[in-house]
């Protein structure tokens, strides 16, 4: 075990990758010289040179595109795009492209890439490098949705996207880079090694609520889990779900048909959020075991403001989640 | 004048191309009957850039196009058979029913789409070809687009990047003029689209789409600098459709007069004098290639009418690769009970009955299909008075799946 910080085990996920695998390669915009706008390709063009480590021109969709096409022809693309919202000027290639040629293709081509992009809000980058939009690419069949919240599960969940013959939106968030963490050494079975999507962390184990906490929110989750059980006697199970699609939603609904209750705490907006898919998700598939509505809390319905206290009051923080578990919990204590 | 090559080429070009006219007068006919559906755009009249270009390409080229690309794929080497089975929607067509007339696709040929987005496979071909100069590959990567691509986002990025890595790949403007209805004096501040590699420091050439010899010797110059010198080019092709851009286009923007003398220059046409009047080729090598033409189309219609639909069981199908699952990767909600997309062979038999439901609304097709072009009924981006579907099926008449058949892109 290593004490690393985010950026640091992303990079040696993509380090490792690269040193395993020929055909893995980064490209996007000031990740060669400048080592990434947030630091986490730093090191790779000195070991790797520049023909696996590319700065590319400010062109998302055709960053995107180019990726897209070398998948196809064999290749495994990592693709930085240097915030989530930028990546709306790739939408084109990730949803009309990346994510429809294996099936309107049926088949014959892969799109083996990943396009990691970092959100969330908290360092005051206002209304267009700040958003959430694990929502909006949740919705498209085709993708696979990583959002990672510890460095052990970045660095396992970076391998297996990379491995992964499917196109991958790998969301990291801002205030998370430097966040630290024990993270496994090596590329074994028990640890180090890639983590199959598809399995949710249960973070903390109770009965009485669950919480599903997505990315920084997990953290957020945990440590109201923390205070409902010291002032309220409240023990709630936290999830973070690691990957929304594929989702495991068993683990998710094993845990509502164990406590009866459930908040969902996201950093998106709460139309069609997150939240609201898992809301309609249990309420389908568990509703005889609900005691309580299914609460979201999510972040402000508005564009991340600027000004510091009005950024931290778009954010979902520990007395929001401790509010909303409460009130699933009104009349039965 | 291009030289014409050796009697064996020119046959080969010629049937090549009279295959190509008469499978696309047979789509835009099964267009009419209802048997293909969509919006259907046919290449009448660009069959030299088509064929003069992929003659000159090698077996381990790529090759990237539009959304008509029926003749490409079939200039490529896939049977026509399966480029008209993927017309009809049948699990035998290029993509098993899954992408319809825009989206042809023949990995085995190297046809690598097919796509519906105006300008979209302009990165990818940059892409296909970054990854055989990665892997120390020969392969050049053709990319096909039209005259209305060159005003998108895509083209100015995709031109920049690929002179910049200097990528083995060749950029071709099938220029016929129109970008969907809007002719290109309205279109492009610089009508001379061969220009538009200026700014990018590449060679930008113009050459007779209409002349397949031409468009040889000009593309196989394009790729010789993409092979050997890793530098890209920007080839524009006169060239021009006889039909309309789509099966539901009305020709407002154009005059009978300007189709009918881009008509007296018809490729095909005037490759088949010239070949007789070089003696490279006669009358009956002209006959035979026509004939050969029919049989392989008739034959095509005879197999997609055969090929059955798709299964409804196998909708999620290839929507993702999974060696080793884990969650849920898609969420079918059609039924009540929600199950895995990826479970769809096993769905319960109440979601199998409501996946025949909705699928019943597809109706049987009968009868012919008025043009909405010619009829005078349509307008691009009008609604129709009377739909096509309508005259089709009154049964159907108000179906959720009836079908639009106004088109909304450009080329």
């Amino acid at each position: 075990m290593a004490e690393l910080r985010m950026r640091e085990a992303l990079r040696d996920a993509m380090a490792e990758e690269m040193r395993r695998d020929e055909a893995v390669f980064v490209i996007g915009e000031d990740v060669a010289v400048f080592e990434g706008a947030f630091k986490v390709t730093e090191g790779l063009l000195e070991e790797f040179g520049e023909r696996r480590v590319r700065d590319t021109p400010i062109s998302e969709n055709t960053i995107v595109g180019t990726g897209v096409g070398a998948a196809m022809n064999g290749l495994r693309p990592i693709v930085e795009l240097m915030t989530v919202n930028f990546s709306l000027l790739a939408l084109d290639q990730i949803v009309n492209h990346a994510a429809a040629i294996p099936y309107m293709f049926n088949g014959q081509a892969k799109v083996p890439m990943v396009i990691r992009m970092p959100g969330g809000g908290g360092h005051q980058l206002g209304p267009t490098h700040s958003h959430s939009f694990e929502a909006l690419y949740l919705q498209v069949p085709g993708l696979l949705v990583a959002c990672p919240s510890t460095p052990a599960d970045g660095k396992a969940l970076l391998k297996a996207a990379i491995r992964d013959d499917n196109p991958v939106v790998f969301i990291e968030h801002e205030s998370l880079y430097g966040a630290r963490g024990e993270v496994p050494e090596g590329d074994g079975e028990n640890g180090g090694g890639p983590l199959r999507f598809g399995q949710a962390a249960v973070r903390r184990e109770g009965s009485d609520v669950t919480i599903v906490g997505v990315l920084k929110m997990a953290h957020v989750a945990e440590s109201a889990a923390g205070q409902l059980a010291e002032e309220h006697s409240v023990e709630a199970e936290v999830i973070d779900p690691r990957t929304l699609r594929p989702l495991d939603l068993d683990t998710i609904l094993a845990s509502v048909r164990k406590t009866n209750r459930a908040v969902i705490v996201e950093e998106g907006w709460p139309h069609g959020g997150v939240g609201a898919n898992l809301a309609t998700l249990i309420t389908e598939q568990a509703f005889d075991y609900l005691d309580a509505p299914v609460q979201r809390v999510t972040g402000a319905d508005v564009h991340m403001p600027y000004s510091k206290r009005l950024e931290q009051a778009a954010i979902p923080h520990e007395e929001h989640v401790v509010s909303a578990a409460l009130a699933t919990l009104e009349g039965a204590r | 004048m291009a030289d014409l090559p050796d009697a064996a080429a020119c046959y080969e070009l010629l049937a090549r191309m009279a295959l190509i006219r008469r499978f696309e007068e047979e789509a835009g006919r099964q267009y009419q009957r209802a048997r293909a559906g969509g919006f259907l755009h046919l290449a009448i009249g660009e069959e030299a850039t088509i064929v003069g270009t992929t003659s000159v390409m090698r077996d381990e080229d790529f090759l990237i196009g539009t959304y008509r690309t029926h003749g490409h794929a079939i200039a490529r080497g896939t049977e026509p058979k399966r480029v008209m089975a993927e017309l009809f929607g049948r699990v035998d067509g290029t993509s098993g029913g899954r992408g319809g007339s825009m989206h042809i696709f023949d990995a085995e040929k190297r046809f690598m789409g097919g796509y519906g987005i105006v300008g979209g496979n302009l990165p990818i071909a940059a892409g296909i070809a970054l990854a055989s100069q990665y892997k120390g590959e020969d392969a050049v990567t053709v990319c096909m687009f039209g005259d209305g691509a060159s005003n998108t986002g895509n083209f100015g990025e995709t031109m920049n990047l690929a002179a910049l890595w200097k990528l083995p790949v060749l950029f071709l403007v099938e220029n016929n003029l129109y970008g969907m209805g809007t002719s290109v004096e309205r279109h492009s501040a610089q009508t001379d689209l061969s220009k538009k590699a200026e700014g990018y420091g590449i060679p930008g050439e113009r050459i007779d789409g209409m002349d397949v010899a031409e468009v040889r010797e000009g593309v196989a110059e394009g790729i010789r600098l993409a092979r050997e010198e890793q530098r890209p080019t920007l080839l524009e092709a006169f060239t021009y459709r006889y039909r309309g851009h789509s099966a539901a286009d009305p020709e407002v923007y154009r005059e009978r007069e300007e189709v009918e003398e881009w008509r007296e220059k018809d490729p095909i046409e005037g490759f088949a004098q010239r070949c007789m009047e070089a003696d490279v080729l006669g009358e009956r090598e002209v006959r035979q290639a026509r004939d050969a033409a029919e049989e392989a189309v008739k034959a095509a219609v005879e197999f997609a009418e055969a090929s059955p639909e798709p299964p409804l069981d196998t909708m999620y199908e290839n929507l993702y690769a999974q060696t080793e699952p884990g969650g849920w990767y898609a969420v079918d909600e059609r039924s009540p009970e929600p199950h895995r997309g990826e479970d769809e062979a096993q769905m319960p038999d109440a979601a199998r009955e409501l996946a025949e439901a909705g699928a019943a609304y597809a109706g049987q097709p009968s009868g012919e299909r008025p043009n909405p072009a010619t009829h005078g009924d349509a307008q691009e981006g009008v609604e129709p008075r009377v739909s096509a579907e309508r005259e089709v099926d009154e049964e159907s008449e108000d179906a959720p799946g009836e079908r639009a058949i106004n088109d909304g892109d450009g080329d």
